[in-house]
């Protein structure tokens, strides 16, 4: 033994703590050294009860199957059956969200319509106005209508398929938008009436009503506007997702779009994004049993989007009441956001591929969510379109395959008595047993 | 034939009730119009309020209404010359893109909100958020003006005869406000301007085109300060 070292004494290892952990450490040094919130891209990044707690029970003694290359398992959805004149008729139930032209590039807003058009599906505006590359490109093309009114005419009103009004969206049920500086583009700007490069914010609140009964005249007036002939959306962000579908429905919607917070912004408050709404699973049976209960399931078509992934998560999304789903990140990444090939300027820019999410500040390396027309043109809107058709197609195909396996010849005949959850929170919130239980929280005895 | 007298033969003067016609009738017909249509001349009667009279028209016919009416009447109007005589409820020329808008009585909220371009006229007074987010639009109110009107006003012109409420032009972008009378209080980053000759000119012509006797040196100008065009965290208190 060294004399002067004295007896071993055993240290314990350095310990985070649970509260105050790596990230919470970093955002509030962060915080201290700007003083300014920190604005991000993307939809809630933490861990939520989604559909990746739920499991289909498939065929057994009591149902029987459908072959999985032989016989049919349809796919297609009509939107807009309610009042519109032309209701859209989809081949798929997987549309793309509004994304605007301004935080993504023209060529990625091309891409979405191309690779839309290809699989029979609709793609969406954004805040900031129709774009004739992305009307030219997009079959099928719903308009938002937002409280900024950025590019709104009555021209472009006329063009669309459809008119979706923006109440709220997942990531931030309750705030307005912005689109900082670097994006302003002399083009942006013009479509906008703002000045290039200033940081533009966009309002929480409609200009010219206020609640479900001025709603509801404003919905009369789109609809003489435009001849009765396009269906009229109403999309929220999910928070109170029973009595917003009422409402909506009252105001005259004849589809409602709800959004989970797992759905996706081009810029928002982190804090917001995180703190802000619910996950789609916890918001989807609220909406249906309000559509239920006002005799509409099915009759006004029920949209739902926020973290759709795979198949799976489209036939689950069915299975609890939806008409459609549609996805905005999702397919961000099959045109090629957080591609591994730009993992070297990723890390340039303080991140990783997979986790990129600074899409407010218009350097993303895959030229998707960005205006420098150098970065755009790194995009080959044909090749992102043909990868967006392709993942499209794997969705359908993945949704049919388990749906065939219930025994269903439709998408929509999945239902809510093909699952069960693993956790108790997904069965209170989806509303189907816990797994190898009949026990439905808040529902049934235990 | 005259060219005047050729003018006359073309106009056919259209009367259309509303107190015993359907507003989707009115809206068809207006939407079937054609710059090369006859059918310049509209007199509506018996709106009694009703929402969306004479919206969506695309062409530079003569629209007369004759009473009041309820929300976003003219909207999103693009061309024609339209007359109220009476009241407007909220939202009135909202989003017009071209054309004129003449309310002959009050206006409720929101008056040519959003608004691209056009001339909108109110001979009363207009309520809340009058030219809110206005786009272009020149909006002439002869009376006074609510509160926040003007709110995130981008460009175009709003000229008011009377007084303004509270947060007149609140985080205005590149409107101009031209006000007689005084506001209660300036939004977020309004500010008084000096006046330039061509502000003086613009100011005239609104004016005049719009009937409104007032003296252009009885007007101060408002407009952006500029200074929340950017966030920045010494301006978090000004929100």
């Amino acid at each position: 033994m060294n004399e002067t070292s004295g007896p071993h004494i055993p240290r314990t290892p350095p310990r985070r703590s649970a509260t105050f952990d790596e990230y919470s450490i970093a955002e509030i040094q962060r915080a201290a050294a700007t003083g300014i919130y920190d604005i991000r891209g993307g939809g809630a990044k933490r861990k939520l009860p989604h559909f990746d707690d739920l499991l289909f029970l498939g065929a057994s003694v009591s149902r029987y199957p459908l072959e999985g290359y032989r016989e049919r398992c349809g796919t297609d959805v009509v939107l807009g059956t309610r009042f519109a004149k032309k209701p859209i008729h989809l081949k798929i139930p997987v549309t793309i969200a509004g994304m605007s032209f301004g935080a993504l590039s023209g060529q990625a807003k091309e891409a979405l319509g191309r690779g839309a058009t290809l699989v029979g599906t609709s793609t969406t505006t954004g805040d900031g106005g129709m774009t004739p590359e992305e009307r030219g490109h997009s079959q099928t093309l719903v308009y938002q209508y937002l409280p900024s009114r950025y590019g709104m005419n009555l021209a472009d009103l006329r063009k669309a398929d459809a008119i979706e009004v923006v109440i709220g969206q997942g990531a931030k049920p309750g705030g307005g938008g912005m689109l900082l500086g670097q994006k302003i583009s002399p083009r942006v700007a013009q479509m906008r009436n703002l000045p290039e490069g200033i940081d533009q914010r966009s309002a929480c609140r409609h200009p010219d009503w206020t609640g479900p009964d001025d709603l509801e005249i404003k919905i009369l007036e789109l609809r003489e506007l435009t001849n009765w002939e396009k269906p009229i959306y109403i999309k929220v962000g999910a928070s109170r997702p029973y009595y917003d579908t009422a409402l909506a429905v009252k105001a005259g919607a004849d589809v409602v779009v709800l959004d989970g917070m797992q759905g996706g912004t081009a810029a928002t408050q982190e804090v917001f994004i995180e703190h802000v709404g619910l996950p789609i699973l916890a918001a989807i049976r609220p909406a249906v049993r309000a559509l239920q209960d006002l005799g509409l399931h099915r009759k006004v078509q029920l949209i739902v989007s926020g973290g759709i992934r795979s198949g799976a998560d489209v036939a689950k999304a069915l299975a609890l009441g939806a008409d459609a789903v549609a996805i905005g990140t999702a397919a961000l990444i099959a045109i090629g956001d957080n591609a591994p090939e730009w993992e070297s300027e990723y890390q340039k820019l303080g991140s990783t591929a997979g986790c990129y999410d600074d899409w407010h500040e218009g350097r993303d390396p895959a030229g998707i969510t960005t205006q420098d027309p150098v970065l755009a043109a790194r995009l080959d809107p044909v090749k992102a379109g043909r990868r967006l058709a392709n993942y499209l197609s794997v969705l359908t195909l993945e949704a049919q395959a388990i749906a065939r396996a219930c025994g269903k010849s439709h998408l929509h005949n999945l239902e809510p008595e093909d699952l069960v959850a693993l956790t108790i929170e997904a069965a209170a919130m989806a509303q189907v047993p816990l797994a190898g239980t009949e026990w439905i929280p808040g529902k049934t005895g235990i | 034939m005259s060219s005047a007298l050729k003018e006359m033969t073309r106009i056919e003067a259209v009367t259309f009730d509303l107190g015993k016609e359907k507003l989707r009738d009115l809206s068809v017909a207006l939407h079937a119009l054609t710059p090369q249509s006859n059918q310049t001349s509209w007199h509506i009667l018996n709106p009694r309020g009703q929402h969306a009279v004479a919206v969506g028209v695309t062409v530079p016919v003569g629209i007369h209404i004759d009473g009041h009416v309820g929300y976003y009447c003219a909207g999103m109007n693009d061309g024609a010359v339209i007359t109220i005589e009476g009241n407007a409820g909220p939202g009135v020329a909202e989003n017009m893109m071209s054309g004129i808008v003449h309310v002959k009585g009050d206006a409720s909220q929101a008056a040519g909100a959003t608004a691209h371009g056009g001339l909108l006229i109110i001979d009363g007074n207009a309520s809340a958020r009058c030219g809110i987010s206005m786009k272009g639009i020149d909006i002439v109110v002869k009376g006074s003006v609510g509160h926040m009107s003007a709110f995130m006003a981008q460009s175009g012109n709003l000229v008011i005869l009377g007084d303004a409420g509270e947060a007149l032009g609140d985080s205005l972008y590149e409107a101009k406000i031209f006000c007689a009378g005084t506001p209660a209080s300036l939004g977020a980053d309004c500010e008084e301007k000096t006046m330039t000759d061509e502000d003086r000119a613009i100011l005239a012509a609104l004016l005049e085109r719009s009937g409104a006797k007032a003296d252009v040196a009885a007007f101060k100008l408002y407009g952006s300060a500029r200074t929340l065009y950017h966030f920045h965290v010494d301006n978090a208190g000004a929100y």
